[in-house]
């Protein structure tokens, strides 16, 4: 076990865990947020997709040891209200279904249009083919982040 | 307005002595569509009246509407209360809901699947609602002393239009809920809905972009502990010995052990299919903590022998078979080719097939099959229970909470008034948790400990569990005469260990062909299966439908036209009885999807495939649009015509029409699972291939019959045709026609055209 000082959604948390705990883990289980899912546990699905500064992760292959003092935001922190471009959109397109990958599928998202605001099909695919939707919501989740892309 | 009794339901109508529900997590605290700001939770009622167990009254006039039935995803915690909401006559935006728990005293019908709920709630939840605001109505005019049939509501609000008289319902409430339930009520004309037909949003679309706690696997409990389970990693195998010491020693772990979750000689009822009743548990404070231990169990296997199980349900108690025995992929499709090769059980014969047959002009012959799949729900298994000795809390995703309960209480040895079932929001379903063993084991872990324990299965614990989709194969024949009209069609279908047959003999093409045969069989495994997103019919409706494409081709016609002609016969002359379908309405989503593909229109430069086919009481005709880059189908459109009477929620039924597409091709192409030696040779989703983003369709039209029946199910019926239109299309695109489900594999080997 070890103390590590994390800075997740802008604030500061302290945690006494493995060091080789996930990320996932520490959101979940020691952090209380649970808004980043298990899905697969080898980054293949992105249902625990979170950002590091700016770039989209998955936290199931990110061990707590290895983050230091870099920026995590999680979907409980992208916005405060849920209005941050990306979740509005997916309001109105009225995405989800089961609603379980959604959050990764949301900060994919998210750092899509932060590296690259006006995306095209194919770089919108290419970033989100790491993302699986069992429901199959895609054309949706497509759809919304081109609104989301636009707004 | 069309008169209605309410006694054939009376059950729902059960006044509460006390309000059910508080949940424990799933509070009444959001409005529909979007979170309770400050001052809109400042304005809940200091007071509700229950009118019945779907409807509080606030006495400020908030309404709160029970979701009764398991959500998975289909939008029934939406759609469901919009029927209560229309016939009460409230405005939508003033409206909570609340998830009920399982309550099968207050609620009708508390499952999630076969694609029912529409259906079977239709009448219940309108006369509910309708039953509710004559009550109101009836209150007003006690206390204004005006008669009842002058007394109009508008969302809401109750008016005596003549004295100038008015108040909110909230007003009304306390008297309401005082007065007995009226015996007949009145149901509104399709025509006057308000609510209903007009799309509404997810309740809980901003709870879920916001990553708000929703689920099992999201919820704790003061001093809940986590339990993860070893099972067998073959079909085949069980527990022999534990040597738990390394992981007894490892930090944060409180226990291990093993558990026995069902008795040997328990009188199963279907729903509660166990692939292991043996298990190895592990318990500790944290799932990483918990995970690591499992890794360091020395666990040694030993096999099955051959046994047998009693499961009564459906048709009556039958003694099943469980061999014992490694089974493997390959072995399996010889014993099924050879199998196919003999006589089966007869289901249905009209005419003389093999007369016919033998006096044909032309024979065709082809033999389909497809593989076990496994659900992969995104949300891998869990369930949190903490049973005392005075009762059992149990917090589940499950999707038929009614199936497992007889389980749980022969199990616990609780009788099930102890025993409370709060519903979950699911992270997906498909079928796979209509099947309770979660609940069971949670409980007896719990049991054991005496303490809350939240069970929690890896992804490969999940996938590897079992309660497949089984593997199945069907080989049809068709015969022309001269003039290339079909005079004979048979079929004969097996699987492992069931048919794909049994309740669908009576489907088209039966009724369109003099001669007729349908047959079955199937073989005993121990690899267990279960509902998997239309059971059967995800794989009859895209053989049938690609046999119905290479038959059409033979006798030189459009395969729209060809299938149009077989329901004009069915319509006009039908044959035999028991034709499980309404030729009319059939041939109308064939005849909406020709005009919306503009399928006689000239052609795009892409491959188009059709596909039509009818189950869980609703019409789906399916075309498909693909075009192929390096041997990769692209998939540029699909257009969907549907015919499920009235639409309750259009864009919402868009979308569950939509997903239903895109599962469907991505099995198509993709899905699989095999085993060697008992063991199920893909465990994650490095190695099993699930559609992705890039492999989505680029657009879909979901268009819907405009009648006024009685709205029947979209979860399940937009999934078997895509299959057979997937695989016209291929074969328009390669020249190849597709039998062996997964296509993509065969697409690597297969030159372009």
């Amino acid at each position: 076990m070890a103390i590590f000082n994390l800075n997740v959604n802008g604030k500061k948390q302290q945690v006494d865990v493995d060091p080789a705990t996930p990320m996932l883990c520490v959101l979940r289980d020691h952090l209380n947020l649970v808004g980043t899912k298990y899905g697969c546990g080898i980054a293949q699905c992105g249902a625990c997709t979170i950002h590091l500064g700016n770039t989209a992760v998955r936290s199931c292959q990110l061990p707590v040891l290895s983050v230091g003092d870099q920026a995590i935001t999680t979907i409980e922190g992208l916005s405060e209200k849920g209005d941050h471009p990306v979740q509005k959109a997916w309001l109105g397109h009225d995405v989800s279904q089961c609603g379980y990958c959604q959050a990764g599928q949301i900060m994919t998202a998210a750092a899509l249009l932060k590296s690259k605001p006006h995306p095209g099909d194919a770089d919108i695919e290419t970033a989100m083919n790491g993302n699986i939707c069992r429901c199959a919501t895609y054309v949706r989740i497509k759809a919304a982040i081109r609104t989301a892309a636009g707004s | 307005m069309s008169s209605i009794k309410t006694s054939y339901s009376r059950r729902s109508f059960l006044k509460a002595t006390a309000l059910a529900g508080g949940g424990m997590i799933l509070s009444f605290s959001w409005l529909a569509g979007c979170n309770p700001t400050p001052e809109e939770v400042l304005t809940l009622p200091k007071e509700w009246f229950e009118l019945n167990s779907y409807i509080k009254i606030g006495e400020n006039g908030v309404v709160t509407l029970m979701a009764p039935n398991p959500e998975f995803g289909q939008n029934v915690k939406t759609s469901l209360p919009m029927m209560l909401a229309e016939e009460l006559d409230v405005d939508w935006k003033n409206v909570i809901v609340e998830q009920a728990d399982f309550f099968p005293q207050h609620f009708e019908r508390q499952f999630t699947g076969g694609s029912t709920a529409m259906n079977r709630a239709w009448k219940p939840l309108r006369t509910a609602g309708a039953t509710a605001r004559q009550m109101l109505i009836n209150a007003a005019a006690q206390s204004w002393n005006v008669p009842v049939k002058e007394i109009t509501t508008e969302s809401g609000v109750l008016y005596h239009k003549s004295s100038g008289k008015k108040a909110g319902y909230g007003e009304m409430a306390s008297t309401a809920a005082k007065l007995p339930v009226p015996k007949d009520v009145s149901l509104k004309k399709v025509a006057d809905f308000k609510v209903i037909g007009k799309s509404k949003k997810n309740v809980e679309g901003l709870n879920i972009v916001m990553g708000k706690p929703l689920f099992t696997l999201d919820y704790k409990q003061p001093g809940m502990l986590i339990a993860m389970i070893a099972h067998p990693p073959a079909f085949g195998l069980k527990v022999k010995s534990v040597d738990d010491a390394a992981a007894r020693a490892m930090p944060g772990i409180k226990d291990v052990f093993t558990v026995k979750t069902l008795a040997d000689d328990y009188e199963r009822n279907g729903f509660d299919t166990t692939s292991f009743t043996e298990l190895v548990v592990v318990v500790g404070n944290t799932t990483w903590e918990v995970m690591n231990a499992k890794k360091a169990l020395k666990i040694e296997w030993e096999k099955i022998s051959d046994s047998t199980i009693v499961v009564s349900g459906f048709g009556g108690k039958q003694t099943v078979k469980i061999p014992g025995g490694l089974e493997s992929t390959e072995r399996h499709k010889t014993m099924m080719a050879e199998t196919a090769k003999k006589t089966g059980k007869v289901l249905r014969k009209d005419g003389d097939p093999e007369g016919a047959f033998k006096k044909a002009a032309k024979v065709i012959e082809r033999t389909y099959t497809a593989p076990f799949l496994a659900h992969n729900a995104m949300e891998p298994h869990n369930c949190f229970a903490h049973v005392t000795a005075d009762k059992a809390e149990i917090y589940a995703p499950i999707q038929a909470p009614e199936f497992i309960m007889q389980t749980l209480t022969a199990r616990l040895r609780m009788p099930k008034e102890k025993i409370q079932i709060k519903l979950a929001r699911m992270g997906g379903g498909f079928g796979q948790r209509a099947y309770g063993h979660h609940l069971v084991e949670a409980a007896v872990i719990s049991q054991k400990l005496n303490a809350p324990v939240k069970l929690v299965y890896s992804r490969e614990d999940d996938m590897t569990y079992g309660i497949y989709r089984p593997t199945y194969t069907v080989t049809y024949k068709a015969a022309l005469d001269e003039n290339n009209n079909l005079t004979a069609y048979q079929l004969k279908a097996g699987g492992i260990p069931e048919s794909p047959l049994g309740f669908s003999q009576n489907r088209f093409p039966a009724g369109a062909v003099d001669n007729y045969l349908a047959e079955e069989w199937k073989l005993d495994s121990n690899i267990t299966i279960g509902a998997f997103r239309a059971p059967r019919s995800n794989f009859l409706g895209g053989a049938e439908q690609s046999f119905m494409d290479e038959v059409a081709e033979l006798a030189g016609k459009d395969p729209i036209a060809f299938r149009l002609e077989l329901l004009e016969r069915a319509r006009r002359k039908p044959v035999g009885k028991d034709n499980d379908y309404d030729a009319d309405r059939y041939a109308g989503v064939l005849k909406l999807v020709k005009e919306k593909s503009n399928w006689n229109g000239a052609n795009k430069g892409v491959h188009r495939g059709v596909a039509a086919y009818f189950c869980h009481q609703t019409y789906v005709a399916e075309v498909i649009e693909l075009a192929m880059k390096d041997n990769k189908p692209v998939v540029e459109k699909v257009y969907a015509a549907v015919d499920c009477g009235v639409v309750v929620n259009p864009d919402a039924a868009a979308n569950m029409g939509e997903g239903a597409i895109v599962d469907g091709i991505g099995n198509a192409l993709y899905g699989e699972m095999t085993f060697h030696d008992g063991v199920p040779q893909k465990n994650n989703f490095d190695t099993y291939r699930m559609i992705r983003h890039s492999e989505a369709p680029k657009s879909i039209e979901v268009h819907f019959v405009k009648n006024e029946k009685d709205p029947t199910g979209l979860g399940e019926p937009l999934f078997p045709p895509i299959f057979g239109a997937v695989a016209n299309a291929l074969y328009k695109a390669t020249g190849k026609r597709f039998y062996e489900q997964p296509f993509g594999k065969q697409l690597q080997s297969t030159p372009l055209m």
